[in-house]
């Protein structure tokens, strides 16, 4: 499966519930793969990618937070200057619009991989196909 | 088409006006004979019971305040001593005292009989079962509905307020077909029996009476869905009597006055004149068959207008709308009226969000801020900023369009902001005038 899942989760603007969200995923021995944090004047959306995104939804919810859940994609390219417009400039050819972009925790040296949110994610796969750039699975990312 | 008392409740309006008119004239001469505070106001006015010869000399009366309550407390304003009296209640006084209210037990008689005549306007049967999860105590929501339940012949539950769990397994468990609480407690109880897995469908209640605070028509539709439910409005006031005095039928198109036992005025707040019929301002009440504590013109700050033409019901009493607000809570925003039921309001018609809310008030640098925190809803929620952003701002517009003001709005995570089991608190005015 190309798209992976991210989990949203919604956040009053109050100190400590970033850290609330970790404790509860740690003490349930879900690992974290990939976040991000948006953030207004009085609200949050914490993205999060995660070995197991099913059970990360239930012990979140089951702790009160609301979520929604999002397919995007994710993208292994050469941590190297010029690889990600590259990336992106593929999408702007094909029309493709992107809604937000962040990176996974803990890169390795030699490739950056990056998440990246487009209005269309089957065109987005096609494009990144023709850039050559390795599309990261679902399977990889649950495997890990 | 049920009815309680059909001799009262459908009784031709000429006919009730001349029983309201021997009434009031009985009630004038009570307090006037046993009431000191009655007398010296009178007196004042230069008004004697002998000029009160019916029901169009009403006007002639002076109004009782609430802070004639609170100059007279605990007993003074009651007609009989207490020796007489059969049961005590006290409402919550916000800042100041209580104010108490006595029954003798006749007044007990009548106030049970108002409050089943209203549950069977509303459907409810000698053989329902009713859930009355308002709190019993000084209170009068829990008592006012369990006798009058009581006295129609179900099967009542006395489940008072408090515990939701517990609420929660009596509801599955037992079966009721009916609830009388607030309905703000009631949207919690559907929140909490939809956290178990209950539908709708497979909540035995059939019908919700619900009062002690004002409601919207929005907040109806969303009791009536969540818990599958005709939801009816009942309206009283301890000072007038509880619960009761006035009740929606099944048309749910104003509720029901028990007339013959309450006399409704709707005057302008500020002329104290009555204004035009049908036409909205504050209601005011005389009760004309209580013994213990009758009151005279009781100016209730409650904002409403009445229907006088016949229900489709078949009953010949007037109808009171579902109050706007209560002048007490209307928050005066740089010079705006606001009344919590309008953001209530607004919030529902745009959704999104739960029914949790609330306003917070302050005046910065001499600026009146308002700002509304309401819960977010996860099924509107998104990953997308961008989405949230216009849930927020079609929350302001139509807050702004409702209440004519700009305020401020705030999503919050749900299950955060406060749950109230009696009286929903919704205003925090933190403002230093």
């Amino acid at each position: 499966m190309f798209e992976i899942n991210q989990i949203s989760v919604f956040l009053s603007n109050k100190a400590g519930r970033i850290a609330d969200i970790c404790e509860i995923l740690g003490s349930s021995n879900i690992d974290l793969v990939a976040l991000s944090v948006a953030d207004t004047e009085s609200y949050g959306v914490l993205r999060i990618i995660t070995d197991n995104n099913e059970k990360a939804a239930s012990v979140l919810r089951a702790n009160g937070f609301i979520i929604s859940s999002t397919d995007v994609l994710a993208v292994e390219i050469p941590n190297e200057p010029g690889a990600l417009a590259e990336v992106l400039k593929s999408f702007d050819n094909e029309g493709i619009s992107i809604e937000y972009i962040y990176a996974f925790v803990g890169a390795s040296g030699s490739s950056a991989r990056i998440i990246i949110r487009v209005n269309d994610n089957e065109k987005g796969i096609a494009a990144l196909r023709k850039t050559g750039a390795g599309i990261i699975t679902r399977e990889e990312i649950e495997s890990k | 088409m049920n009815y309680w008392n059909k001799q009262m409740e459908c009784m031709e309006t000429a006919e009730r006006r001349k029983l309201q008119s021997e009434r009031l004239r009985d009630v004038v001469r009570r307090v006037y004979d046993n009431v000191p505070a009655y007398r010296r106001k009178m007196d004042e006015k230069g008004i004697s019971p002998d000029d009160i010869s019916g029901i169009d000399d009403i006007t002639k009366l002076p109004f009782t305040l609430k802070t004639d309550l609170r100059d007279n407390y605990p007993f003074g304003m009651f007609a009989k001593p207490v020796s007489e009296l059969a049961r005590i209640h006290a409402s919550s006084g916000t800042t100041g005292k209580q104010t108490v209210v006595g029954y003798t037990s006749g007044d007990l008689d009548i106030w049970a009989e108002c409050v089943a005549r209203g549950l069977v306007s509303c459907g409810v049967t000698s053989e329902s079962m009713i859930h009355v999860a308002y709190g019993y105590g000084l209170f009068t929501g829990g008592l006012g509905l369990h006798d009058g339940a009581e006295k129609l012949g179900c099967a009542v539950v006395p489940a008072s307020s408090g515990n939701t769990a517990r609420q929660v397994t009596l509801i599955e468990d037992f079966q009721p077909d009916a609830i009388c609480c607030t309905p703000s407690y009631a949207l919690f109880l559907a929140e909490e029996l939809r956290k178990k897995g209950r539908t709708p469908d497979d909540i035995s209640l059939k019908v919700g009476i619900f009062g002690a605070e004002p409601w919207s028509e929005a907040m109806r539709v969303d009791l009536e869905k969540n818990l599958g439910i005709k939801a009816c409005d009942i309206y009283g006031l301890s000072e007038i009597m509880g619960p009761g005095v006035a009740c929606e039928c099944e048309y749910r198109n104003g509720m029901h006055i028990q007339e013959d036992h309450f006399i409704v005025e709707v005057i302008d707040p500020v002329t104290e004149k009555p204004v035009a019929p049908g036409e909205s301002g504050e209601l005011v009440f005389t009760t004309i068959t209580k013994e213990g504590f009758p009151l005279i013109r009781y100016r209730t700050r409650d904002i409403s207008r009445i229907i006088y033409e016949k229900c489709e019901c078949g009953r010949t009493t007037a109808r009171l709308v579902k109050p706007s607000g209560r002048s007490d809570d209307m928050l005066i925003i740089r010079g705006v009226n606001v009344f919590p039921s309008q953001v209530e309001t607004a919030l529902m018609d745009v959704g999104g969000t739960s029914p949790y809310y609330l306003i917070y008030v302050d005046r910065i640098d001499n600026h009146d801020v308002m700002e509304v925190q309401v819960e977010m809803n996860e099924s509107f929620f998104s990953d997308k900023i961008s989405d949230i952003n216009t849930l927020e701002s079609a929350i302001k517009a139509r807050l702004a369009s409702l209440l004519g003001l700009s305020v401020k709005v705030k999503l919050v995570e749900p299950g955060t902001l406060p749950r109230f089991e009696g009286k929903a608190k919704h205003v925090v005015d933190s403002r230093k005038i």
